[in-house]
């Protein structure tokens, strides 16, 4: 909402200085989010022509003698054909911005003749599109300004525009008139009387409006008309069009300024109809499915029984509160006008709007709900207006439906003021706000009647008077007050998943992984590759195709992002997601993955080649690397997890895996991502990567003691002895470290393996399988006897479990 | 005694001239070994008479601790310059790179690590984290924050929607993080105090906005939280998490259809350089939105209006987290560009606590 300086003074008389006022709004609630002083107008002064000389060297340039108030005369060198002695004009002097060419002018020498500044033209002057000739003004201009004051001033160019950011609970203040109110009521001079007189009309309205909704509900509660004949229009008064001009509107003529005036001087949209352009009476009815309407905005628009009309003989004349129509249209020809009046249901105009892509003031408003009451003022004051500024007789008003009378009264309790802000306000300082906002109370005691003014429809409860006294007394006001703290230590307040994503992405990122925040949506092909793209999930407004689809899954979005890096030359990376991913639209089906993937030699150690070795390319246990590495820093006892060849199809079907307790406790999937997948997001591969689910994962047992169990510290040495088997190719490590541990539980206090080999040295279809199996004595040091029995049973034990052997 | 001399001098200059560990071993076993000089001397004492032996004995045992000695000290020199010469040969170019360390070369994304430095604070003043669904209904995310149908407020939210269900209904993605208040105070009994940190969607691409967004939402619910409080909690927030000792702050009244009265926050800052600077200059800049529960709200989560009051407040993370680290691009939070994350990224030890400070100094 925009509007200037002298404007809100036309309703409010106030000596505060624009600092004051912008600063104000600001603080009660009508945030300014610019002002222009109009200061770029400053330099300008008016200035008469002394003499006129033709330029020496250039037919088309006089050399000009310019008296411009300093006392001595300038010389300008001009090349404006209406240039010459005598004439009345704006004067820039050297140093001078010129807004309407963006130049800053300098002292020139143009054909040899020296130029001390310029006389100006409209155009020049951003004022308008007139270049014809420099401004020329007339001999009596100077008994009010005279030469050398200020041009601006003169013109009325040093009007300061304001804007403001209205919030759409104030409709009140998209006119300038509940601006002025809200001011007078913050203290910053006092509201004028803005009463308007009725306008006493000669005869009927010639046309009636009957209001036809049927057994439908009605869209239009009361519609007001008048019609003025005779008028003459033609371009509005230079006031008039500066301060349209000045809140960014385009002056028409004079029938439409003066309804785009009053609504913004009031709030108060109007429509105006060429009377000889309509054709029988009005009638305001829902639309046809079918019927359309060419609009003021040039564009045709369909309507339908959801939209409200205004029509006549001839068919649709206005897209009623939100545009009028071509037709009817009032032109500089127009001899007599109706002018209209109406109130409209804000839903449906929201409605209509939105449906057909309509912004207009008149939406904007009547959408945010316009004080009833000014129904038939505003159009009274138009009557003035265009009486005024058009001539003409006006009729009587026609009036269908009725207008409907305030009602909303509160019951308010001044205890509300301080239970909701903390502000303590004495009750007849809360009366004097609300009385100066249109709010007036009754009642006397610790709970009053407040009575709601019809041009705040937002207005409906306790809460919403308690905000009106506290922003007119200033939320500055309002202590600051300490929140209780209790008399503990607080104690921790992160449920177990909570605390499990944050250690999910610590655990991530020091292993050299760089954590991705990526977005939930995608592509619908690549949430199909991840299991996902159902109906329930994809988007039915989605920004554009590339955000389609809920994510089922981490992968393919860090797959996205290692092919994106991979463009701009990034090959050996290792990144991460930790967030929600989709199984379904229900609040249950969201989940919590925990995603890593790697490419070229990101190894865990380093990154890239390296001096001291070849780099190694990532395989897929890096990936399951990683995976153990979280689940083993969530609390997961990964000694005890399965590792089965059984991922999701994303992954490559030989060098895959899925991590569980058992079938039906599956913590998660790594593995090395299909050549195919990598195909479709067009990355290089080979890629690893992991997937966990935080849900999956066990809940840890409730522990009331965080006593660790007693160290075992064993007196005597452990014994190592070294095995290797030679196996059938398809025995999994698992098999015979399992067979290895359980050939003497007691003993047997770790195995590992240390080599695998299948190499030409191998019969083909057989490996070599090396473990290291140490034993810890407990009572006694252990015989030469006693290590080779159990030797014996460890290999027995291996070779009974794999169908392999001892290797010789 | 002369004798003596002699092969005393002899041994000595002997082990001085030994000049490697071998060569004093033969002259040890020439001296003191079984055949050795000495030992042969000692074996004759054997066939002295008494008074020759009683000044012999000693003189020998002297000599062969005198020569043990020297050997050992000798050994020593030798054992100490084999080790010099060893040393000068073992040298390695100290200047070769070594590769950087995992917690060295991961990343936390600066929004994570910002809603672990705001969890921080909160928790402090008796906060937990409450967390809600991406998918919403339109009840949780609209209605029951007090908007009402068709009304203008909603339509500013730039709705992403789902198709239509068989029953009509349409679900949508979260526009704000608001909807988990309804589902916290219909959770728990009030006092209330939780923070929400959370993903939030509104179909807008431009310059500064992005499709998904994180907001932080604030709600306390009990008897007593003033707009006084409010001002009080989100003033302490501001000073610790920008990590400045004051912060001027400007509450505006404002409207959210969920607050009632509602107030938008700015804070003064500069803007004149390439980085906003919190806590001085002339410029003021909106973070958060805020209020008191708006009494339809307080019902929807189930209760009294009259009995329970309290506050809400919600806030861009990406935002602020922009203006505390300096990002200049919102859209580079979602590119997962590592040239951006190991820039504007955190290492994995830097954990926030307000025991040793949110951030690296």
């Amino acid at each position: 909402m925009k509007f200037t300086l002298s404007w809100l003074k036309d309703h409010l008389d106030t000596k505060d200085s624009l600092d004051d006022i912008v600063e104000a709004l600001t603080m009660i609630g009508l945030e300014v989010e610019e002002v222009d002083d109009r200061s770029k107008f400053k330099p300008f002064t008016i200035a008469k022509v002394l003499t006129a000389e033709q330029h020496p060297d250039a037919d088309k340039l006089r050399v000009l003698s310019v008296d411009n108030g300093s006392g001595t005369s300038v010389q300008v060198v001009c090349g404006a054909p209406n240039a010459r002695a005598g004439l009345i004009g704006a004067f820039a002097g050297p140093g001078t911005y010129v807004p309407g060419i963006d130049v800053t002018l300098g002292t020139s020498s143009i054909r040899g003749v020296e130029s001390f500044g310029m006389m100006c033209s409209e155009r020049e002057l951003d004022l308008s599109d007139e270049h014809d000739g420099i401004i020329d003004l007339s001999e009596d201009v100077l008994a009010n300004a005279p030469v050398g004051s200020s041009f601006a001033a003169y013109a009325g160019l040093d009007d300061p525009m304001i804007e403001i950011a209205v919030t759409p609970n104030r409709p009140d203040c998209l006119g300038v008139y509940g601006i002025a109110r809200d001011l007078a009521a913050a203290g910053l001079g006092t509201l004028k009387d803005g009463s308007i007189a009725a306008v006493a009309g000669n005869g009927e309205c010639p046309v009636t409006v009957a209001l036809e909704f049927g057994d439908t509900e009605s869209l239009c509660p009361a519609f007001g008309l008048r019609l003025v004949s005779g008028i003459k229009n033609g371009p509005s008064p230079s006031w008039l069009q500066r301060r349209l001009k000045a809140i960014g509107l385009r002056p028409i003529n004079a029938l439409v300024d003066i309804t785009n005036y009053i609504t913004f001087d009031r709030g108060r949209p109007l429509h105006v109809f060429d009377a000889d352009k309509v054709s029988g009476n009005l009638v305001v009815r829902r639309g046809k499915d079918g019927e359309d309407i060419l609009a003021l905005d040039g564009k045709t628009y369909q309507v339908n029984p959801e939209i409200c009309v205004i029509a006549d003989d001839n068919g649709l004349e206005s897209l009623a509160g939100v545009m009028g129509g071509d037709a009817s249209g009032c032109s500089e020809t127009t001899t007599n006008v109706l002018i209209e009046s109406a109130l409209w249901e804000p839903l449906n105009i929201a409605r209509t709007g939105r449906d057909l892509g309509v912004n207009s003031d008149a939406r904007f408003r009547f959408e945010r709900g316009v004080d009833p009451a000014m129904m038939l003022p505003g159009l009274e004051l138009a009557t003035q207006m265009v009486l005024e500024l058009c001539g003409g007789d006006a009729s009587k008003v026609s009036v269908s439906g009725t207008v409907p009378e305030p009602h909303k009264t509160i019951d308010f309790p001044y205890s509300e003021i301080t239970r909701l802000t903390g502000l303590d306000v004495p009750h007849d300082r809360a009366n004097s706000i609300l009385e100066s906002l249109g709010f007036p109370v009754s009642g006397s005691g610790d709970v009053v009647q407040v009575s709601v003014p019809g041009w705040r429809p937002d207005v409906d409860g306790k809460a919403d008077i308690v905000e009106e006294v506290m922003r007119i007394v200033g939320v500055n006001e309002i202590a600051h007050r300490p929140i209780e703290r209790g008399a503990h230590v607080q104690g921790p307040i992160l449920t177990v998943r909570q605390t499990r994503e944050r250690r999910a992405r610590r655990a991530l990122a020091s292993r050299g992984m760089m954590e991705a925040v990526t977005w939930s949506f995608l592509p619908k092909d690549q949430a199909e590759a991840f299991g996902g793209g159902q109906p329930e999930l994809a988007l039915a407004n989605p920004i554009s195709s590339d955000l389609s689809d809920m994510r089922p899954s981490l992968m393919p979005n860090l797959l996205s992002a290692l092919q994106r890096n991979g463009d701009r030359g990034i090959n050996d990376l290792a990144l991460f997601e930790v967030g929600q991913i989709f199984t379904g639209d229900q609040p249950t089906d969201q989940k919590t993955g925990a995603t890593g993937v790697r490419r070229g030699a990101v190894q865990i150690t380093h990154e890239g080649r390296d001096w001291r070795g070849v780099a190694r390319g990532v395989d897929a246990f890096d990936a399951k690397a990683d995976a153990f590495g979280v689940l083993a820093e969530l609390g997961v006892p990964v000694n005890n997890l399965q590792v089965v060849a059984e991922a999701p199809s994303w992954y490559h079907p030989g060098r895959s895996g899925r991590i569980q307790l058992g079938p039906k406790q599956i913590f998660g999937t790594f593995g090395e991502l299909h050549p195919a997948i990598l195909k479709q997001f067009d990355v290089d591969g080979p890629v690893v990567g992991f997937e966990i689910i935080l849900e999956n994962l066990p809940k840890p047992r409730n522990k009331t003691s965080r006593t660790k169990p007693a160290l075992d510290l064993p007196e005597l040495l452990p014994v190592s002895r070294d095995f290797a088997f030679v196996v059938s190719a398809d025995v999994t490590a698992d098999k015979v470290l399992k067979a290895a541990r359980s050939a003497d539980k007691k003993l047997i206090q770790s195995v590992s393996l240390f080599d695998v080999y299948e190499g030409e040295r191998m019969e083909p279809g057989q490996k070599s399988l090396a473990i290291e199996v140490t034993l810890q004595p407990r009572d006694k040091t252990l015989t030469d006897d006693e290590i080779s029995a159990v030797s014996s049973a460890i290999v027995a034990s291996v070779e009974k479990a794999t169908g392999g052997q001892l290797r010789g | 005694m002369s004798d003596l001399d002699t092969l005393k001098q002899s041994v000595l200059s002997d082990i001085a001239a030994a000049v490697d560990e071998a060569k004093l071993e033969a002259v040890r076993i020439a001296s003191l070994g079984k055949k050795g000089s000495i030992s042969e001397a000692m074996k004759s004492l054997g066939k002295m008479d008494v008074e020759e032996r009683k000044i012999m004995g000693p003189a020998l045992n002297a000599l062969k601790n005198e020569v043990t000695d020297a050997i050992a000290a000798r050994k020593s020199i030798l054992e100490n310059e084999a080790l010099e010469q060893r040393l000068a040969t073992e040298r390695i170019d100290i200047t070769l790179p070594v590769p950087a360390g995992p917690a060295e070369r991961g990343r936390i994304h600066p929004v994570s690590q910002v809603v672990d430095e705001i969890t921080a604070i909160f928790a402090d003043m008796g906060f937990a984290i409450a967390e809600g669904p991406d998918i919403e209904t339109d009840y949780y995310n609209f209605t029951a924050l007090n908007f009402p149908e068709g009304h203008p407020a909603r339509e500013m939210h730039d709705t992403f929607f789902f198709n239509p269900k068989e029953d009509g209904e349409r679900l949508l993605l979260r526009t704000h993080t608001s909807p988990v208040q309804i589902h916290t105070m219909k959770a728990q009994e009030p006092p209330i105090r939780v923070v929400i940190p959370g993903r939030t969607y509104r179909c807008d691409s431009d310059q500064t906005h992005t499709p998904m967004f994180h907001q932080i939402e604030g709600l306390v619910v009990d008897k007593t939280s003033t707009v006084g409080t409010m001002k009080w909690v989100l003033a302490e927030f501001c000073k610790a998490f920008f990590e400045v000792p004051e912060v001027d702050m400007r509450f505006r009244p404002s409207f959210f259809p969920f607050t009632e009265p509602s107030l938008e926050v700015d804070i003064r800052c500069d803007r004149s350089g390439d980085n906003v600077k919190i806590g001085q200059g002339d410029d003021w800049l909106e973070i958060l939105g805020c209020g008191m529960l708006h009494p339809n709200v307080l019902k929807s989560g189930g209760l009294a209006p009259d009995e329970y009051q309290g506050f809400a407040w919600g806030m861009g993370i990406d935002r602020i987290a922009m203006l505390k680290y300096g990002m200049p691009d919102l859209r580079a939070f979602f590119d997962a560009d590592a040239r951006w994350i190991e820039h504007y990224g955190f290492r994995p030890l830097d954990l926030p606590t307000l025991f040793g400070g949110l951030s690296r100094v």
